[in-house]
């Protein structure tokens, strides 16, 4: 005969926690937690203080792995993917730069449509599979430097501009291209209240030049490091114009239409004095905000980073594309 | 034979349970920020979460500061006018670190862009006004020199009122777009100043 004698501290399986016990028991606490917290300096800024501390993991979006050929640049330090896609400029989903990250993850993608129509022979709709197939996908390392003086190193995916206008075959007329984002209040909460929004006119509506959208660097991103973009860095497919301030670089884009005349640009509509429709990066002309003669490199190490850095001119693409404004007062048209 | 329960606490215990609780309420969450700060777990931007967590905490307890009197006077609480300096203090120090997190960590000691900024950003040079105004009434709350000022020592931190006037100038024209928050703020601040037109207009008599 067996004679089974349990050691004291062993545990029996009907003192495990029951799963959901456990789990509720963790949301308790968090709201513990919000409301202690929040006693004295209670603001809508309390979320980032407190993010973190008591959270459990939100339910992500998919991206997806991409075949792609890499950027062999290893000289720039790139900036970790946990803080590009978390660090977000999209009011569509809020003005903290945490929103987009919190408010994004169950915006659809799939299906997609992107329509290339006005002064082209060919205009015409790719769906959500062509984002990735129709060209060559290829990695560009690029510095991605914000208006409010910060900037970022990312490994974006996607394809030159240019290849999607030649198919597009644009006629002489066209002298600009427009690019305009979703517009669903419903999925964009940005879009269905002024107050989170930000006070911006939607949908959010950029341009270029066609000779600054033909330039090689001008890239249509549909992912960064190896993946598919998430929704809050402007899934499922967005511009990315490294030598312009981020504000530039339109994201979740439905529609591309070439022009004869310079289009409306969403930040230079709000605020014409602050926000211009070039708005290259020159650390000579400065915003009535923020300087921009230096910036912060956004990378690893927390407060004590050392990573005040002087901004170059055209963002340091200059080679590239200083020759598209020779003859433009980059003072006046900033 | 049943004690005698006294449930009453005499007023110096209340004031000094109450300053307790300011102590940590104050002090917990500045010691969390700086602690995540440091170790880089406040969202990609650490710089922008402890300017932001500061200045706007700073405001906070300036309108707390400016809700003490009121609600003294008008629930009969006399023992709460005693945690006003330390209110005024905390508001105080909160406003230093959003400075000195101006200076160390977004322009990083580089004093040309510091002074640069302060002089050719009206948003900067109102709050920095508002802080070196603080910085007087910080001083001149050390008891023997508040008994030694006299009446004007009242002259002297009515300035309260102009400074969060500054403050809430500051926060409006520091937000990008939405100012929403803003807005609310100046209500609550209109509203407190309000509340001591009486005041206002002796001053004008």
């Amino acid at each position: 005969m067996l004679i089974k004698i349990s050691k004291s501290n062993q545990l029996n399986e009907n003192s495990v926690t029951d799963e959901n016990i456990y789990h509720s028991r963790r949301k308790a606490i968090k709201q513990m937690g919000f409301m202690g917290a929040g006693a004295l300096l209670a603001s809508s800024f309390s979320n980032q203080a407190q993010a973190g501390f008591f959270d459990d993991e939100p339910e992500t979006f998919k991206t997806t792995k991409l075949n792609f050929t890499s950027d062999n640049n290893k000289e720039l330090i790139k900036t970790p993917e946990k803080k590009i896609i978390s660090h977000n400029n999209f009011y569509e989903f809020g003005t903290n730069k945490t929103d987009p990250q919190e408010k994004a993850q169950q915006f659809n993608t799939n299906p997609w449509q992107l329509t290339l129509s006005g002064e082209c022979d060919n205009p015409h709709t790719l769906d959500y599979d062509d984002l990735t197939k129709a060209f060559p996908l290829e990695e560009r390392i690029y510095r991605m430097r914000c208006v409010e003086a910060w900037s970022m190193v990312i490994p974006w995916i996607g394809f030159p501009l240019a290849s999607l206008i030649k198919k597009a075959a644009p006629n002489s007329k066209a002298k600009y291209v427009a690019f305009e984002t979703l517009y669903d209040p419903k999925q964009m909460p940005g879009q269905a209240s002024r107050r989170v929004g930000g006070g911006v006119k939607y949908p959010y509506v950029e341009g270029l030049r066609i000779d600054e959208a033909m330039n090689p660097l001008t890239l249509m991103s549909v992912g960064l490091y190896g993946k598919t973009l998430p929704p809050q860095n402007g899934a499922p497919i967005r511009l990315v114009v490294p030598w312009k301030y981020g504000f530039k670089s339109i994201k979740s884009i439905v529609g591309i239409k070439f022009l004869t005349h310079q289009p409306p640009t969403t930040w230079n509509i709000l605020a014409p004095k602050e926000y211009g429709f070039y708005a290259n990066v020159n650390p000579e002309v400065s915003h009535p905000r923020w300087s921009q003669a230096s910036e912060r490199r956004i990378t690893t190490g927390g407060l004590f980073a050392r990573n005040r850095i002087a901004t170059l001119p055209f963002n340091g693409y200059g080679e590239e594309v200083a020759s598209l404004y020779k003859n433009l007062n980059l003072k006046n048209h900033f | 034979m049943v004690p005698k329960l006294n449930f009453y606490i005499k007023v110096k215990d209340k004031v000094l349970w109450l300053k307790l609780v300011i102590h940590v309420s104050a002090l917990i969450p500045l010691v969390n920020l700086y602690f995540k700060a440091f170790n880089d777990q406040l969202g990609a931007d650490p710089v922008e979460a402890v300017i932001h967590f500061t200045g706007i905490g700073a405001f906070n307890l300036l309108l707390i500061t400016l809700m003490i009197t009121p609600i003294a006077k008008r629930f009969k609480l006399g023992y709460l006018l005693k945690t006003r300096r330390l209110m005024g203090l905390y508001a105080f120090c909160y406003g230093l670190f959003h400075l000195f997190n101006f200076l160390a960590f977004e322009v990083q000691f580089d004093f040309y862009l510091f002074f640069s900024e302060i002089f050719e950003r009206p948003y900067i040079t109102v709050g920095l006004v508002a802080l070196l105004l603080l910085v007087v009434l910080a001083v001149t709350s050390i008891s023997v020199i508040k008994r030694k000022m006299g009446r004007r020592w009242q002259q002297l931190h009515n300035f309260n009122y102009l400074i969060v006037l500054l403050v809430a100038i500051h926060f409006y024209w520091s937000v990008k777009s939405d100012v929403t928050e803003p807005i609310i703020y100046w209500v609550i601040t209109l509203f407190l100043l309000r509340l001591r037109i009486d005041k206002f207009k002796s001053w004008f008599n």
